[in-house]
């Protein structure tokens, strides 16, 4: 097949499990983005694939080919490093042309290409300046050009981003996938930033301790969330988390939150008299008014502005932080005590104890070709 | 940008006068003697007020050595140049063993790898004279007693362990990404070594090589032991001077700058490689 395959991907260092069986596939052009906190094993599986790491067991295939005992320089990959990684010795323009010149690319297309990628990224006037004469953003952009120039069919990305202020990494997050469409390349992107994985790739793989905890689209992650930790990564601000015990009786299910009996519409039958911990999205939540039947009681402590969102913080009886959000401009009844009001088909329920999510799980669900 | 009072100015300099005059006093006296006779470097109390000659540079040029009672060849010039093949042949050796050998130990971390690099460093703390016994017989027995190739191959105990370590520091401080960067990029080990590697490290090669020939070139007692007069560098050569009707001390003053000379043309050469060094180093970070 073509693209990209990983099967088994094991790596320890020093009785530390880096990675731990990680497989997947990913299909030709297709842009997989490796999102997890960090010390997840991300990088190390980036550089397992490019070759800079060798794995303790698994094999890599590469557009079909068996890559898992190729030396780097053969793996036909491009890579830009988190620290830019660029050849201090070297200019800008020759620091993007080294994949051409191994490729023993003919003087002048090299030079062609060499501007053309420049242009493209817009550093085009700072090609003579040794890389100590660059700003960051420019390191970047040149970090990239290189990766991009030998056009590779597997482009790695370590979060290429990552050391670049907030207004450049907004510009890279518009243009990066203009730049990566008209490529054909298959790109693997590493982030810890959750907007920038959604934003990036047709799928998330998330890394969890060097296992892929879940993988699926933007979409699919945020609305099915596989355990608490993959919950509270994606979504801005975080999600809400609610230790209960639902119960149901002859009246139907509901469970008790200081002594008020709260009903839902929906209970997936394991959670039945098990601790759980209900996840609750903060647009999911209601203000209302304090008496309204099934609402949480709340008191209202604090009110700020989010992105073009304002966010509620509110406190349970039991003591509990509650965060909702509305989009800004839209006013509630200004009082203390009010109450929250929830649609319960879209609560998540996670078993308190393992984390995992109850209904229909896809946790370590592998995507079948 | 600080600015500075006159007298701070003026106390700096002071300061660095004194410096700069009580390390550089004992060369300055040695190339003044150098001028002199005996009769005037021997004189109380010494004088700077003398007439400049240069009858010593004359004697070692022309290899005779007159004093006021006998005169007797010298081979000085011979020495020189053994000291410089000695110095050369040894440095040359030892970069081409000790830069790849550095770069495998910094790079390659292998089973019993840090032992290896330690028993190399570890020549360095046995008195030469312990192991001189032994290897005048080894070598007499292999036939490289006083031949170059033998000394030099000697000379490797003093320079070897000093450029393993001294580079494989610079290799280590590297960015491992750098590296891995040239590699996916296409381009083979070897040549990452090459173009990635020893360019980085230059300034610690420059200088790891620079005290390398600055030790061969003062070394003593390997020289003393293993070499006959033919072979000989300046260090045993100078001996000469010492002779039953006294000391030639204008002569041996002569001598002395002219054996600095090489060291000091070489340093001021390494110099241009150990600042650039520091301002690849802004690089890093």
């Amino acid at each position: 097949m073509n693209g990209l395959a990983i099967e088994g991907l094991s790596k320890t260092f020093k009785d530390q499990i880096v990675l731990d069986e990680v497989s997947f596939d990913v299909d030709k052009g297709e842009t997989l983005v490796l999102f997890g906190p960090s010390g997840a094993g991300k990088t190390v599986l980036l550089r397992c694939i490019a070759g800079a790491v060798d794995q303790d067991s698994g094999t890599i295939w590469i557009d079909g080919h068996n890559v898992t005992a190729t030396p780097p320089e053969a793996r036909g990959v491009g890579m830009a490093f988190q620290n830019f990684a660029l050849f201090p010795h070297m200019n800008a323009f020759e620091n993007i042309a080294s994949p051409l010149r191994a490729r023993k690319s003919e003087p002048t297309k090299l030079e062609e290409s060499v501007r053309a990628i420049a242009r493209l990224l817009k550093i085009d006037h700072v090609l003579a300046h040794a890389p100590r004469e660059l700003s960051n953003g420019q390191k970047q952009r040149t970090a990239l050009a290189r990766a991009l120039a030998a056009e590779p069919g597997l482009l790695l990305l370590d979060d290429p981003l990552r050391n670049v202020d907030a207004k450049l990494r907004f510009e890279m997050r518009l243009e990066l996938p203009r730049l990566l469409a008209g490529r054909e390349a298959t790109v693997i992107y590493v982030t810890q930033d959750y907007k920038e994985a959604m934003a990036l790739g047709n799928r998330i793989a998330v890394l969890e301790e060097g296992r892929i905890a879940q993988i699926g689209t933007a979409e699919d992650i945020y609305l099915s969330p596989s355990n608490i930790a993959i919950a509270k990564l994606f979504g801005d601000p975080v999600i809400n988390l609610l230790d209960v015990v639902p119960d149901c009786d002859e009246r139907g299910a509901f469970f008790d939150l200081s002594d008020q009996r709260i009903a839902l519409d929906f209970l997936p039958e394991k959670a039945v008299g098990v601790p759980c911990t209900l996840g609750i999205r903060p647009e999911d939540f209601t203000i209302t008014k304090a008496d309204v039947p099934n609402a949480l009681p709340v008191n209202i402590e604090a009110e700020t502005p989010l992105n073009e969102k304002t966010v509620t913080l509110a406190v349970t009886p039991l003591g509990q932080e509650l965060l909702a959000s509305r989009p800004a401009g839209t006013a509630i009844h200004g009082q203390d005590s009010a109450g929250y009001v929830f649609n319960s088909r879209k609560i998540l329920f996670f078993d308190s104890k393992s984390g995992l999510r109850m209904d229909n799980s896809h946790s370590n669900e592998k995507r079948s070709e | 940008m600080r600015h500075h009072t006159v007298l701070e100015t003026w106390l700096r300099g002071l300061a660095i006068a004194v410096i700069v005059l009580f390390f550089m006093f004992p060369i300055f006296w040695i190339v003044l003697m150098s001028f002199q006779t005996n009769e005037t470097i021997l004189r109380s109390p010494p004088s700077m007020a003398f007439v400049p000659t240069i009858s010593n540079y004359e004697a070692i040029f022309a290899g005779r050595l007159d004093s006021n009672v006998a005169s007797m060849d010298i081979k000085f010039l011979g020495n020189l140049g053994n000291s410089i093949i000695l110095s050369v042949g040894s440095v040359a050796v030892a970069l081409l063993l000790g830069v790849p050998a550095a770069y495998a130990f910094a790079r390659h971390k292998f089973r019993g790898s840090e032992d290896i690099a330690f028993t190399l460093l570890s020549f360095r703390f046995a008195p030469p004279l312990l192991v001189l016994l032994p290897l005048t017989t080894y070598f007499q027995a292999l036939g490289i007693a006083d031949t170059y190739f033998g000394l030099i191959w000697v000379y490797q105990l003093i320079c070897l362990p000093l450029i393993l370590w001294i580079v494989r520091g610079y290799f280590e401080d590297i960015p491992a990404d750098i590296e891995h960067a040239y590699r996916t990029a296409g381009h083979g080990w070897f040549a990452t070594f090459r173009k990635i590697a020893l360019p980085l490290a230059m300034p610690g090669i420059a200088a790891a090589g620079l005290l390398a020939f600055i030790f061969a070139w003062n070394n003593f007692i390997f020289a003393l032991v293993l070499a006959s007069a033919d072979k000989q560098p300046v260090t045993v050569g100078a001996l000469a001077f010492v002779t039953a009707s006294g000391i030639q001390y204008g002569q041996i003053a002569a001598a002395v700058v002219l054996s600095i000379a090489p060291t000091l043309m070489l340093a001021l050469y390494a110099q241009r490689y150990l600042v650039e060094g520091l301002s690849l180093g802004a690089v890093k970070g």
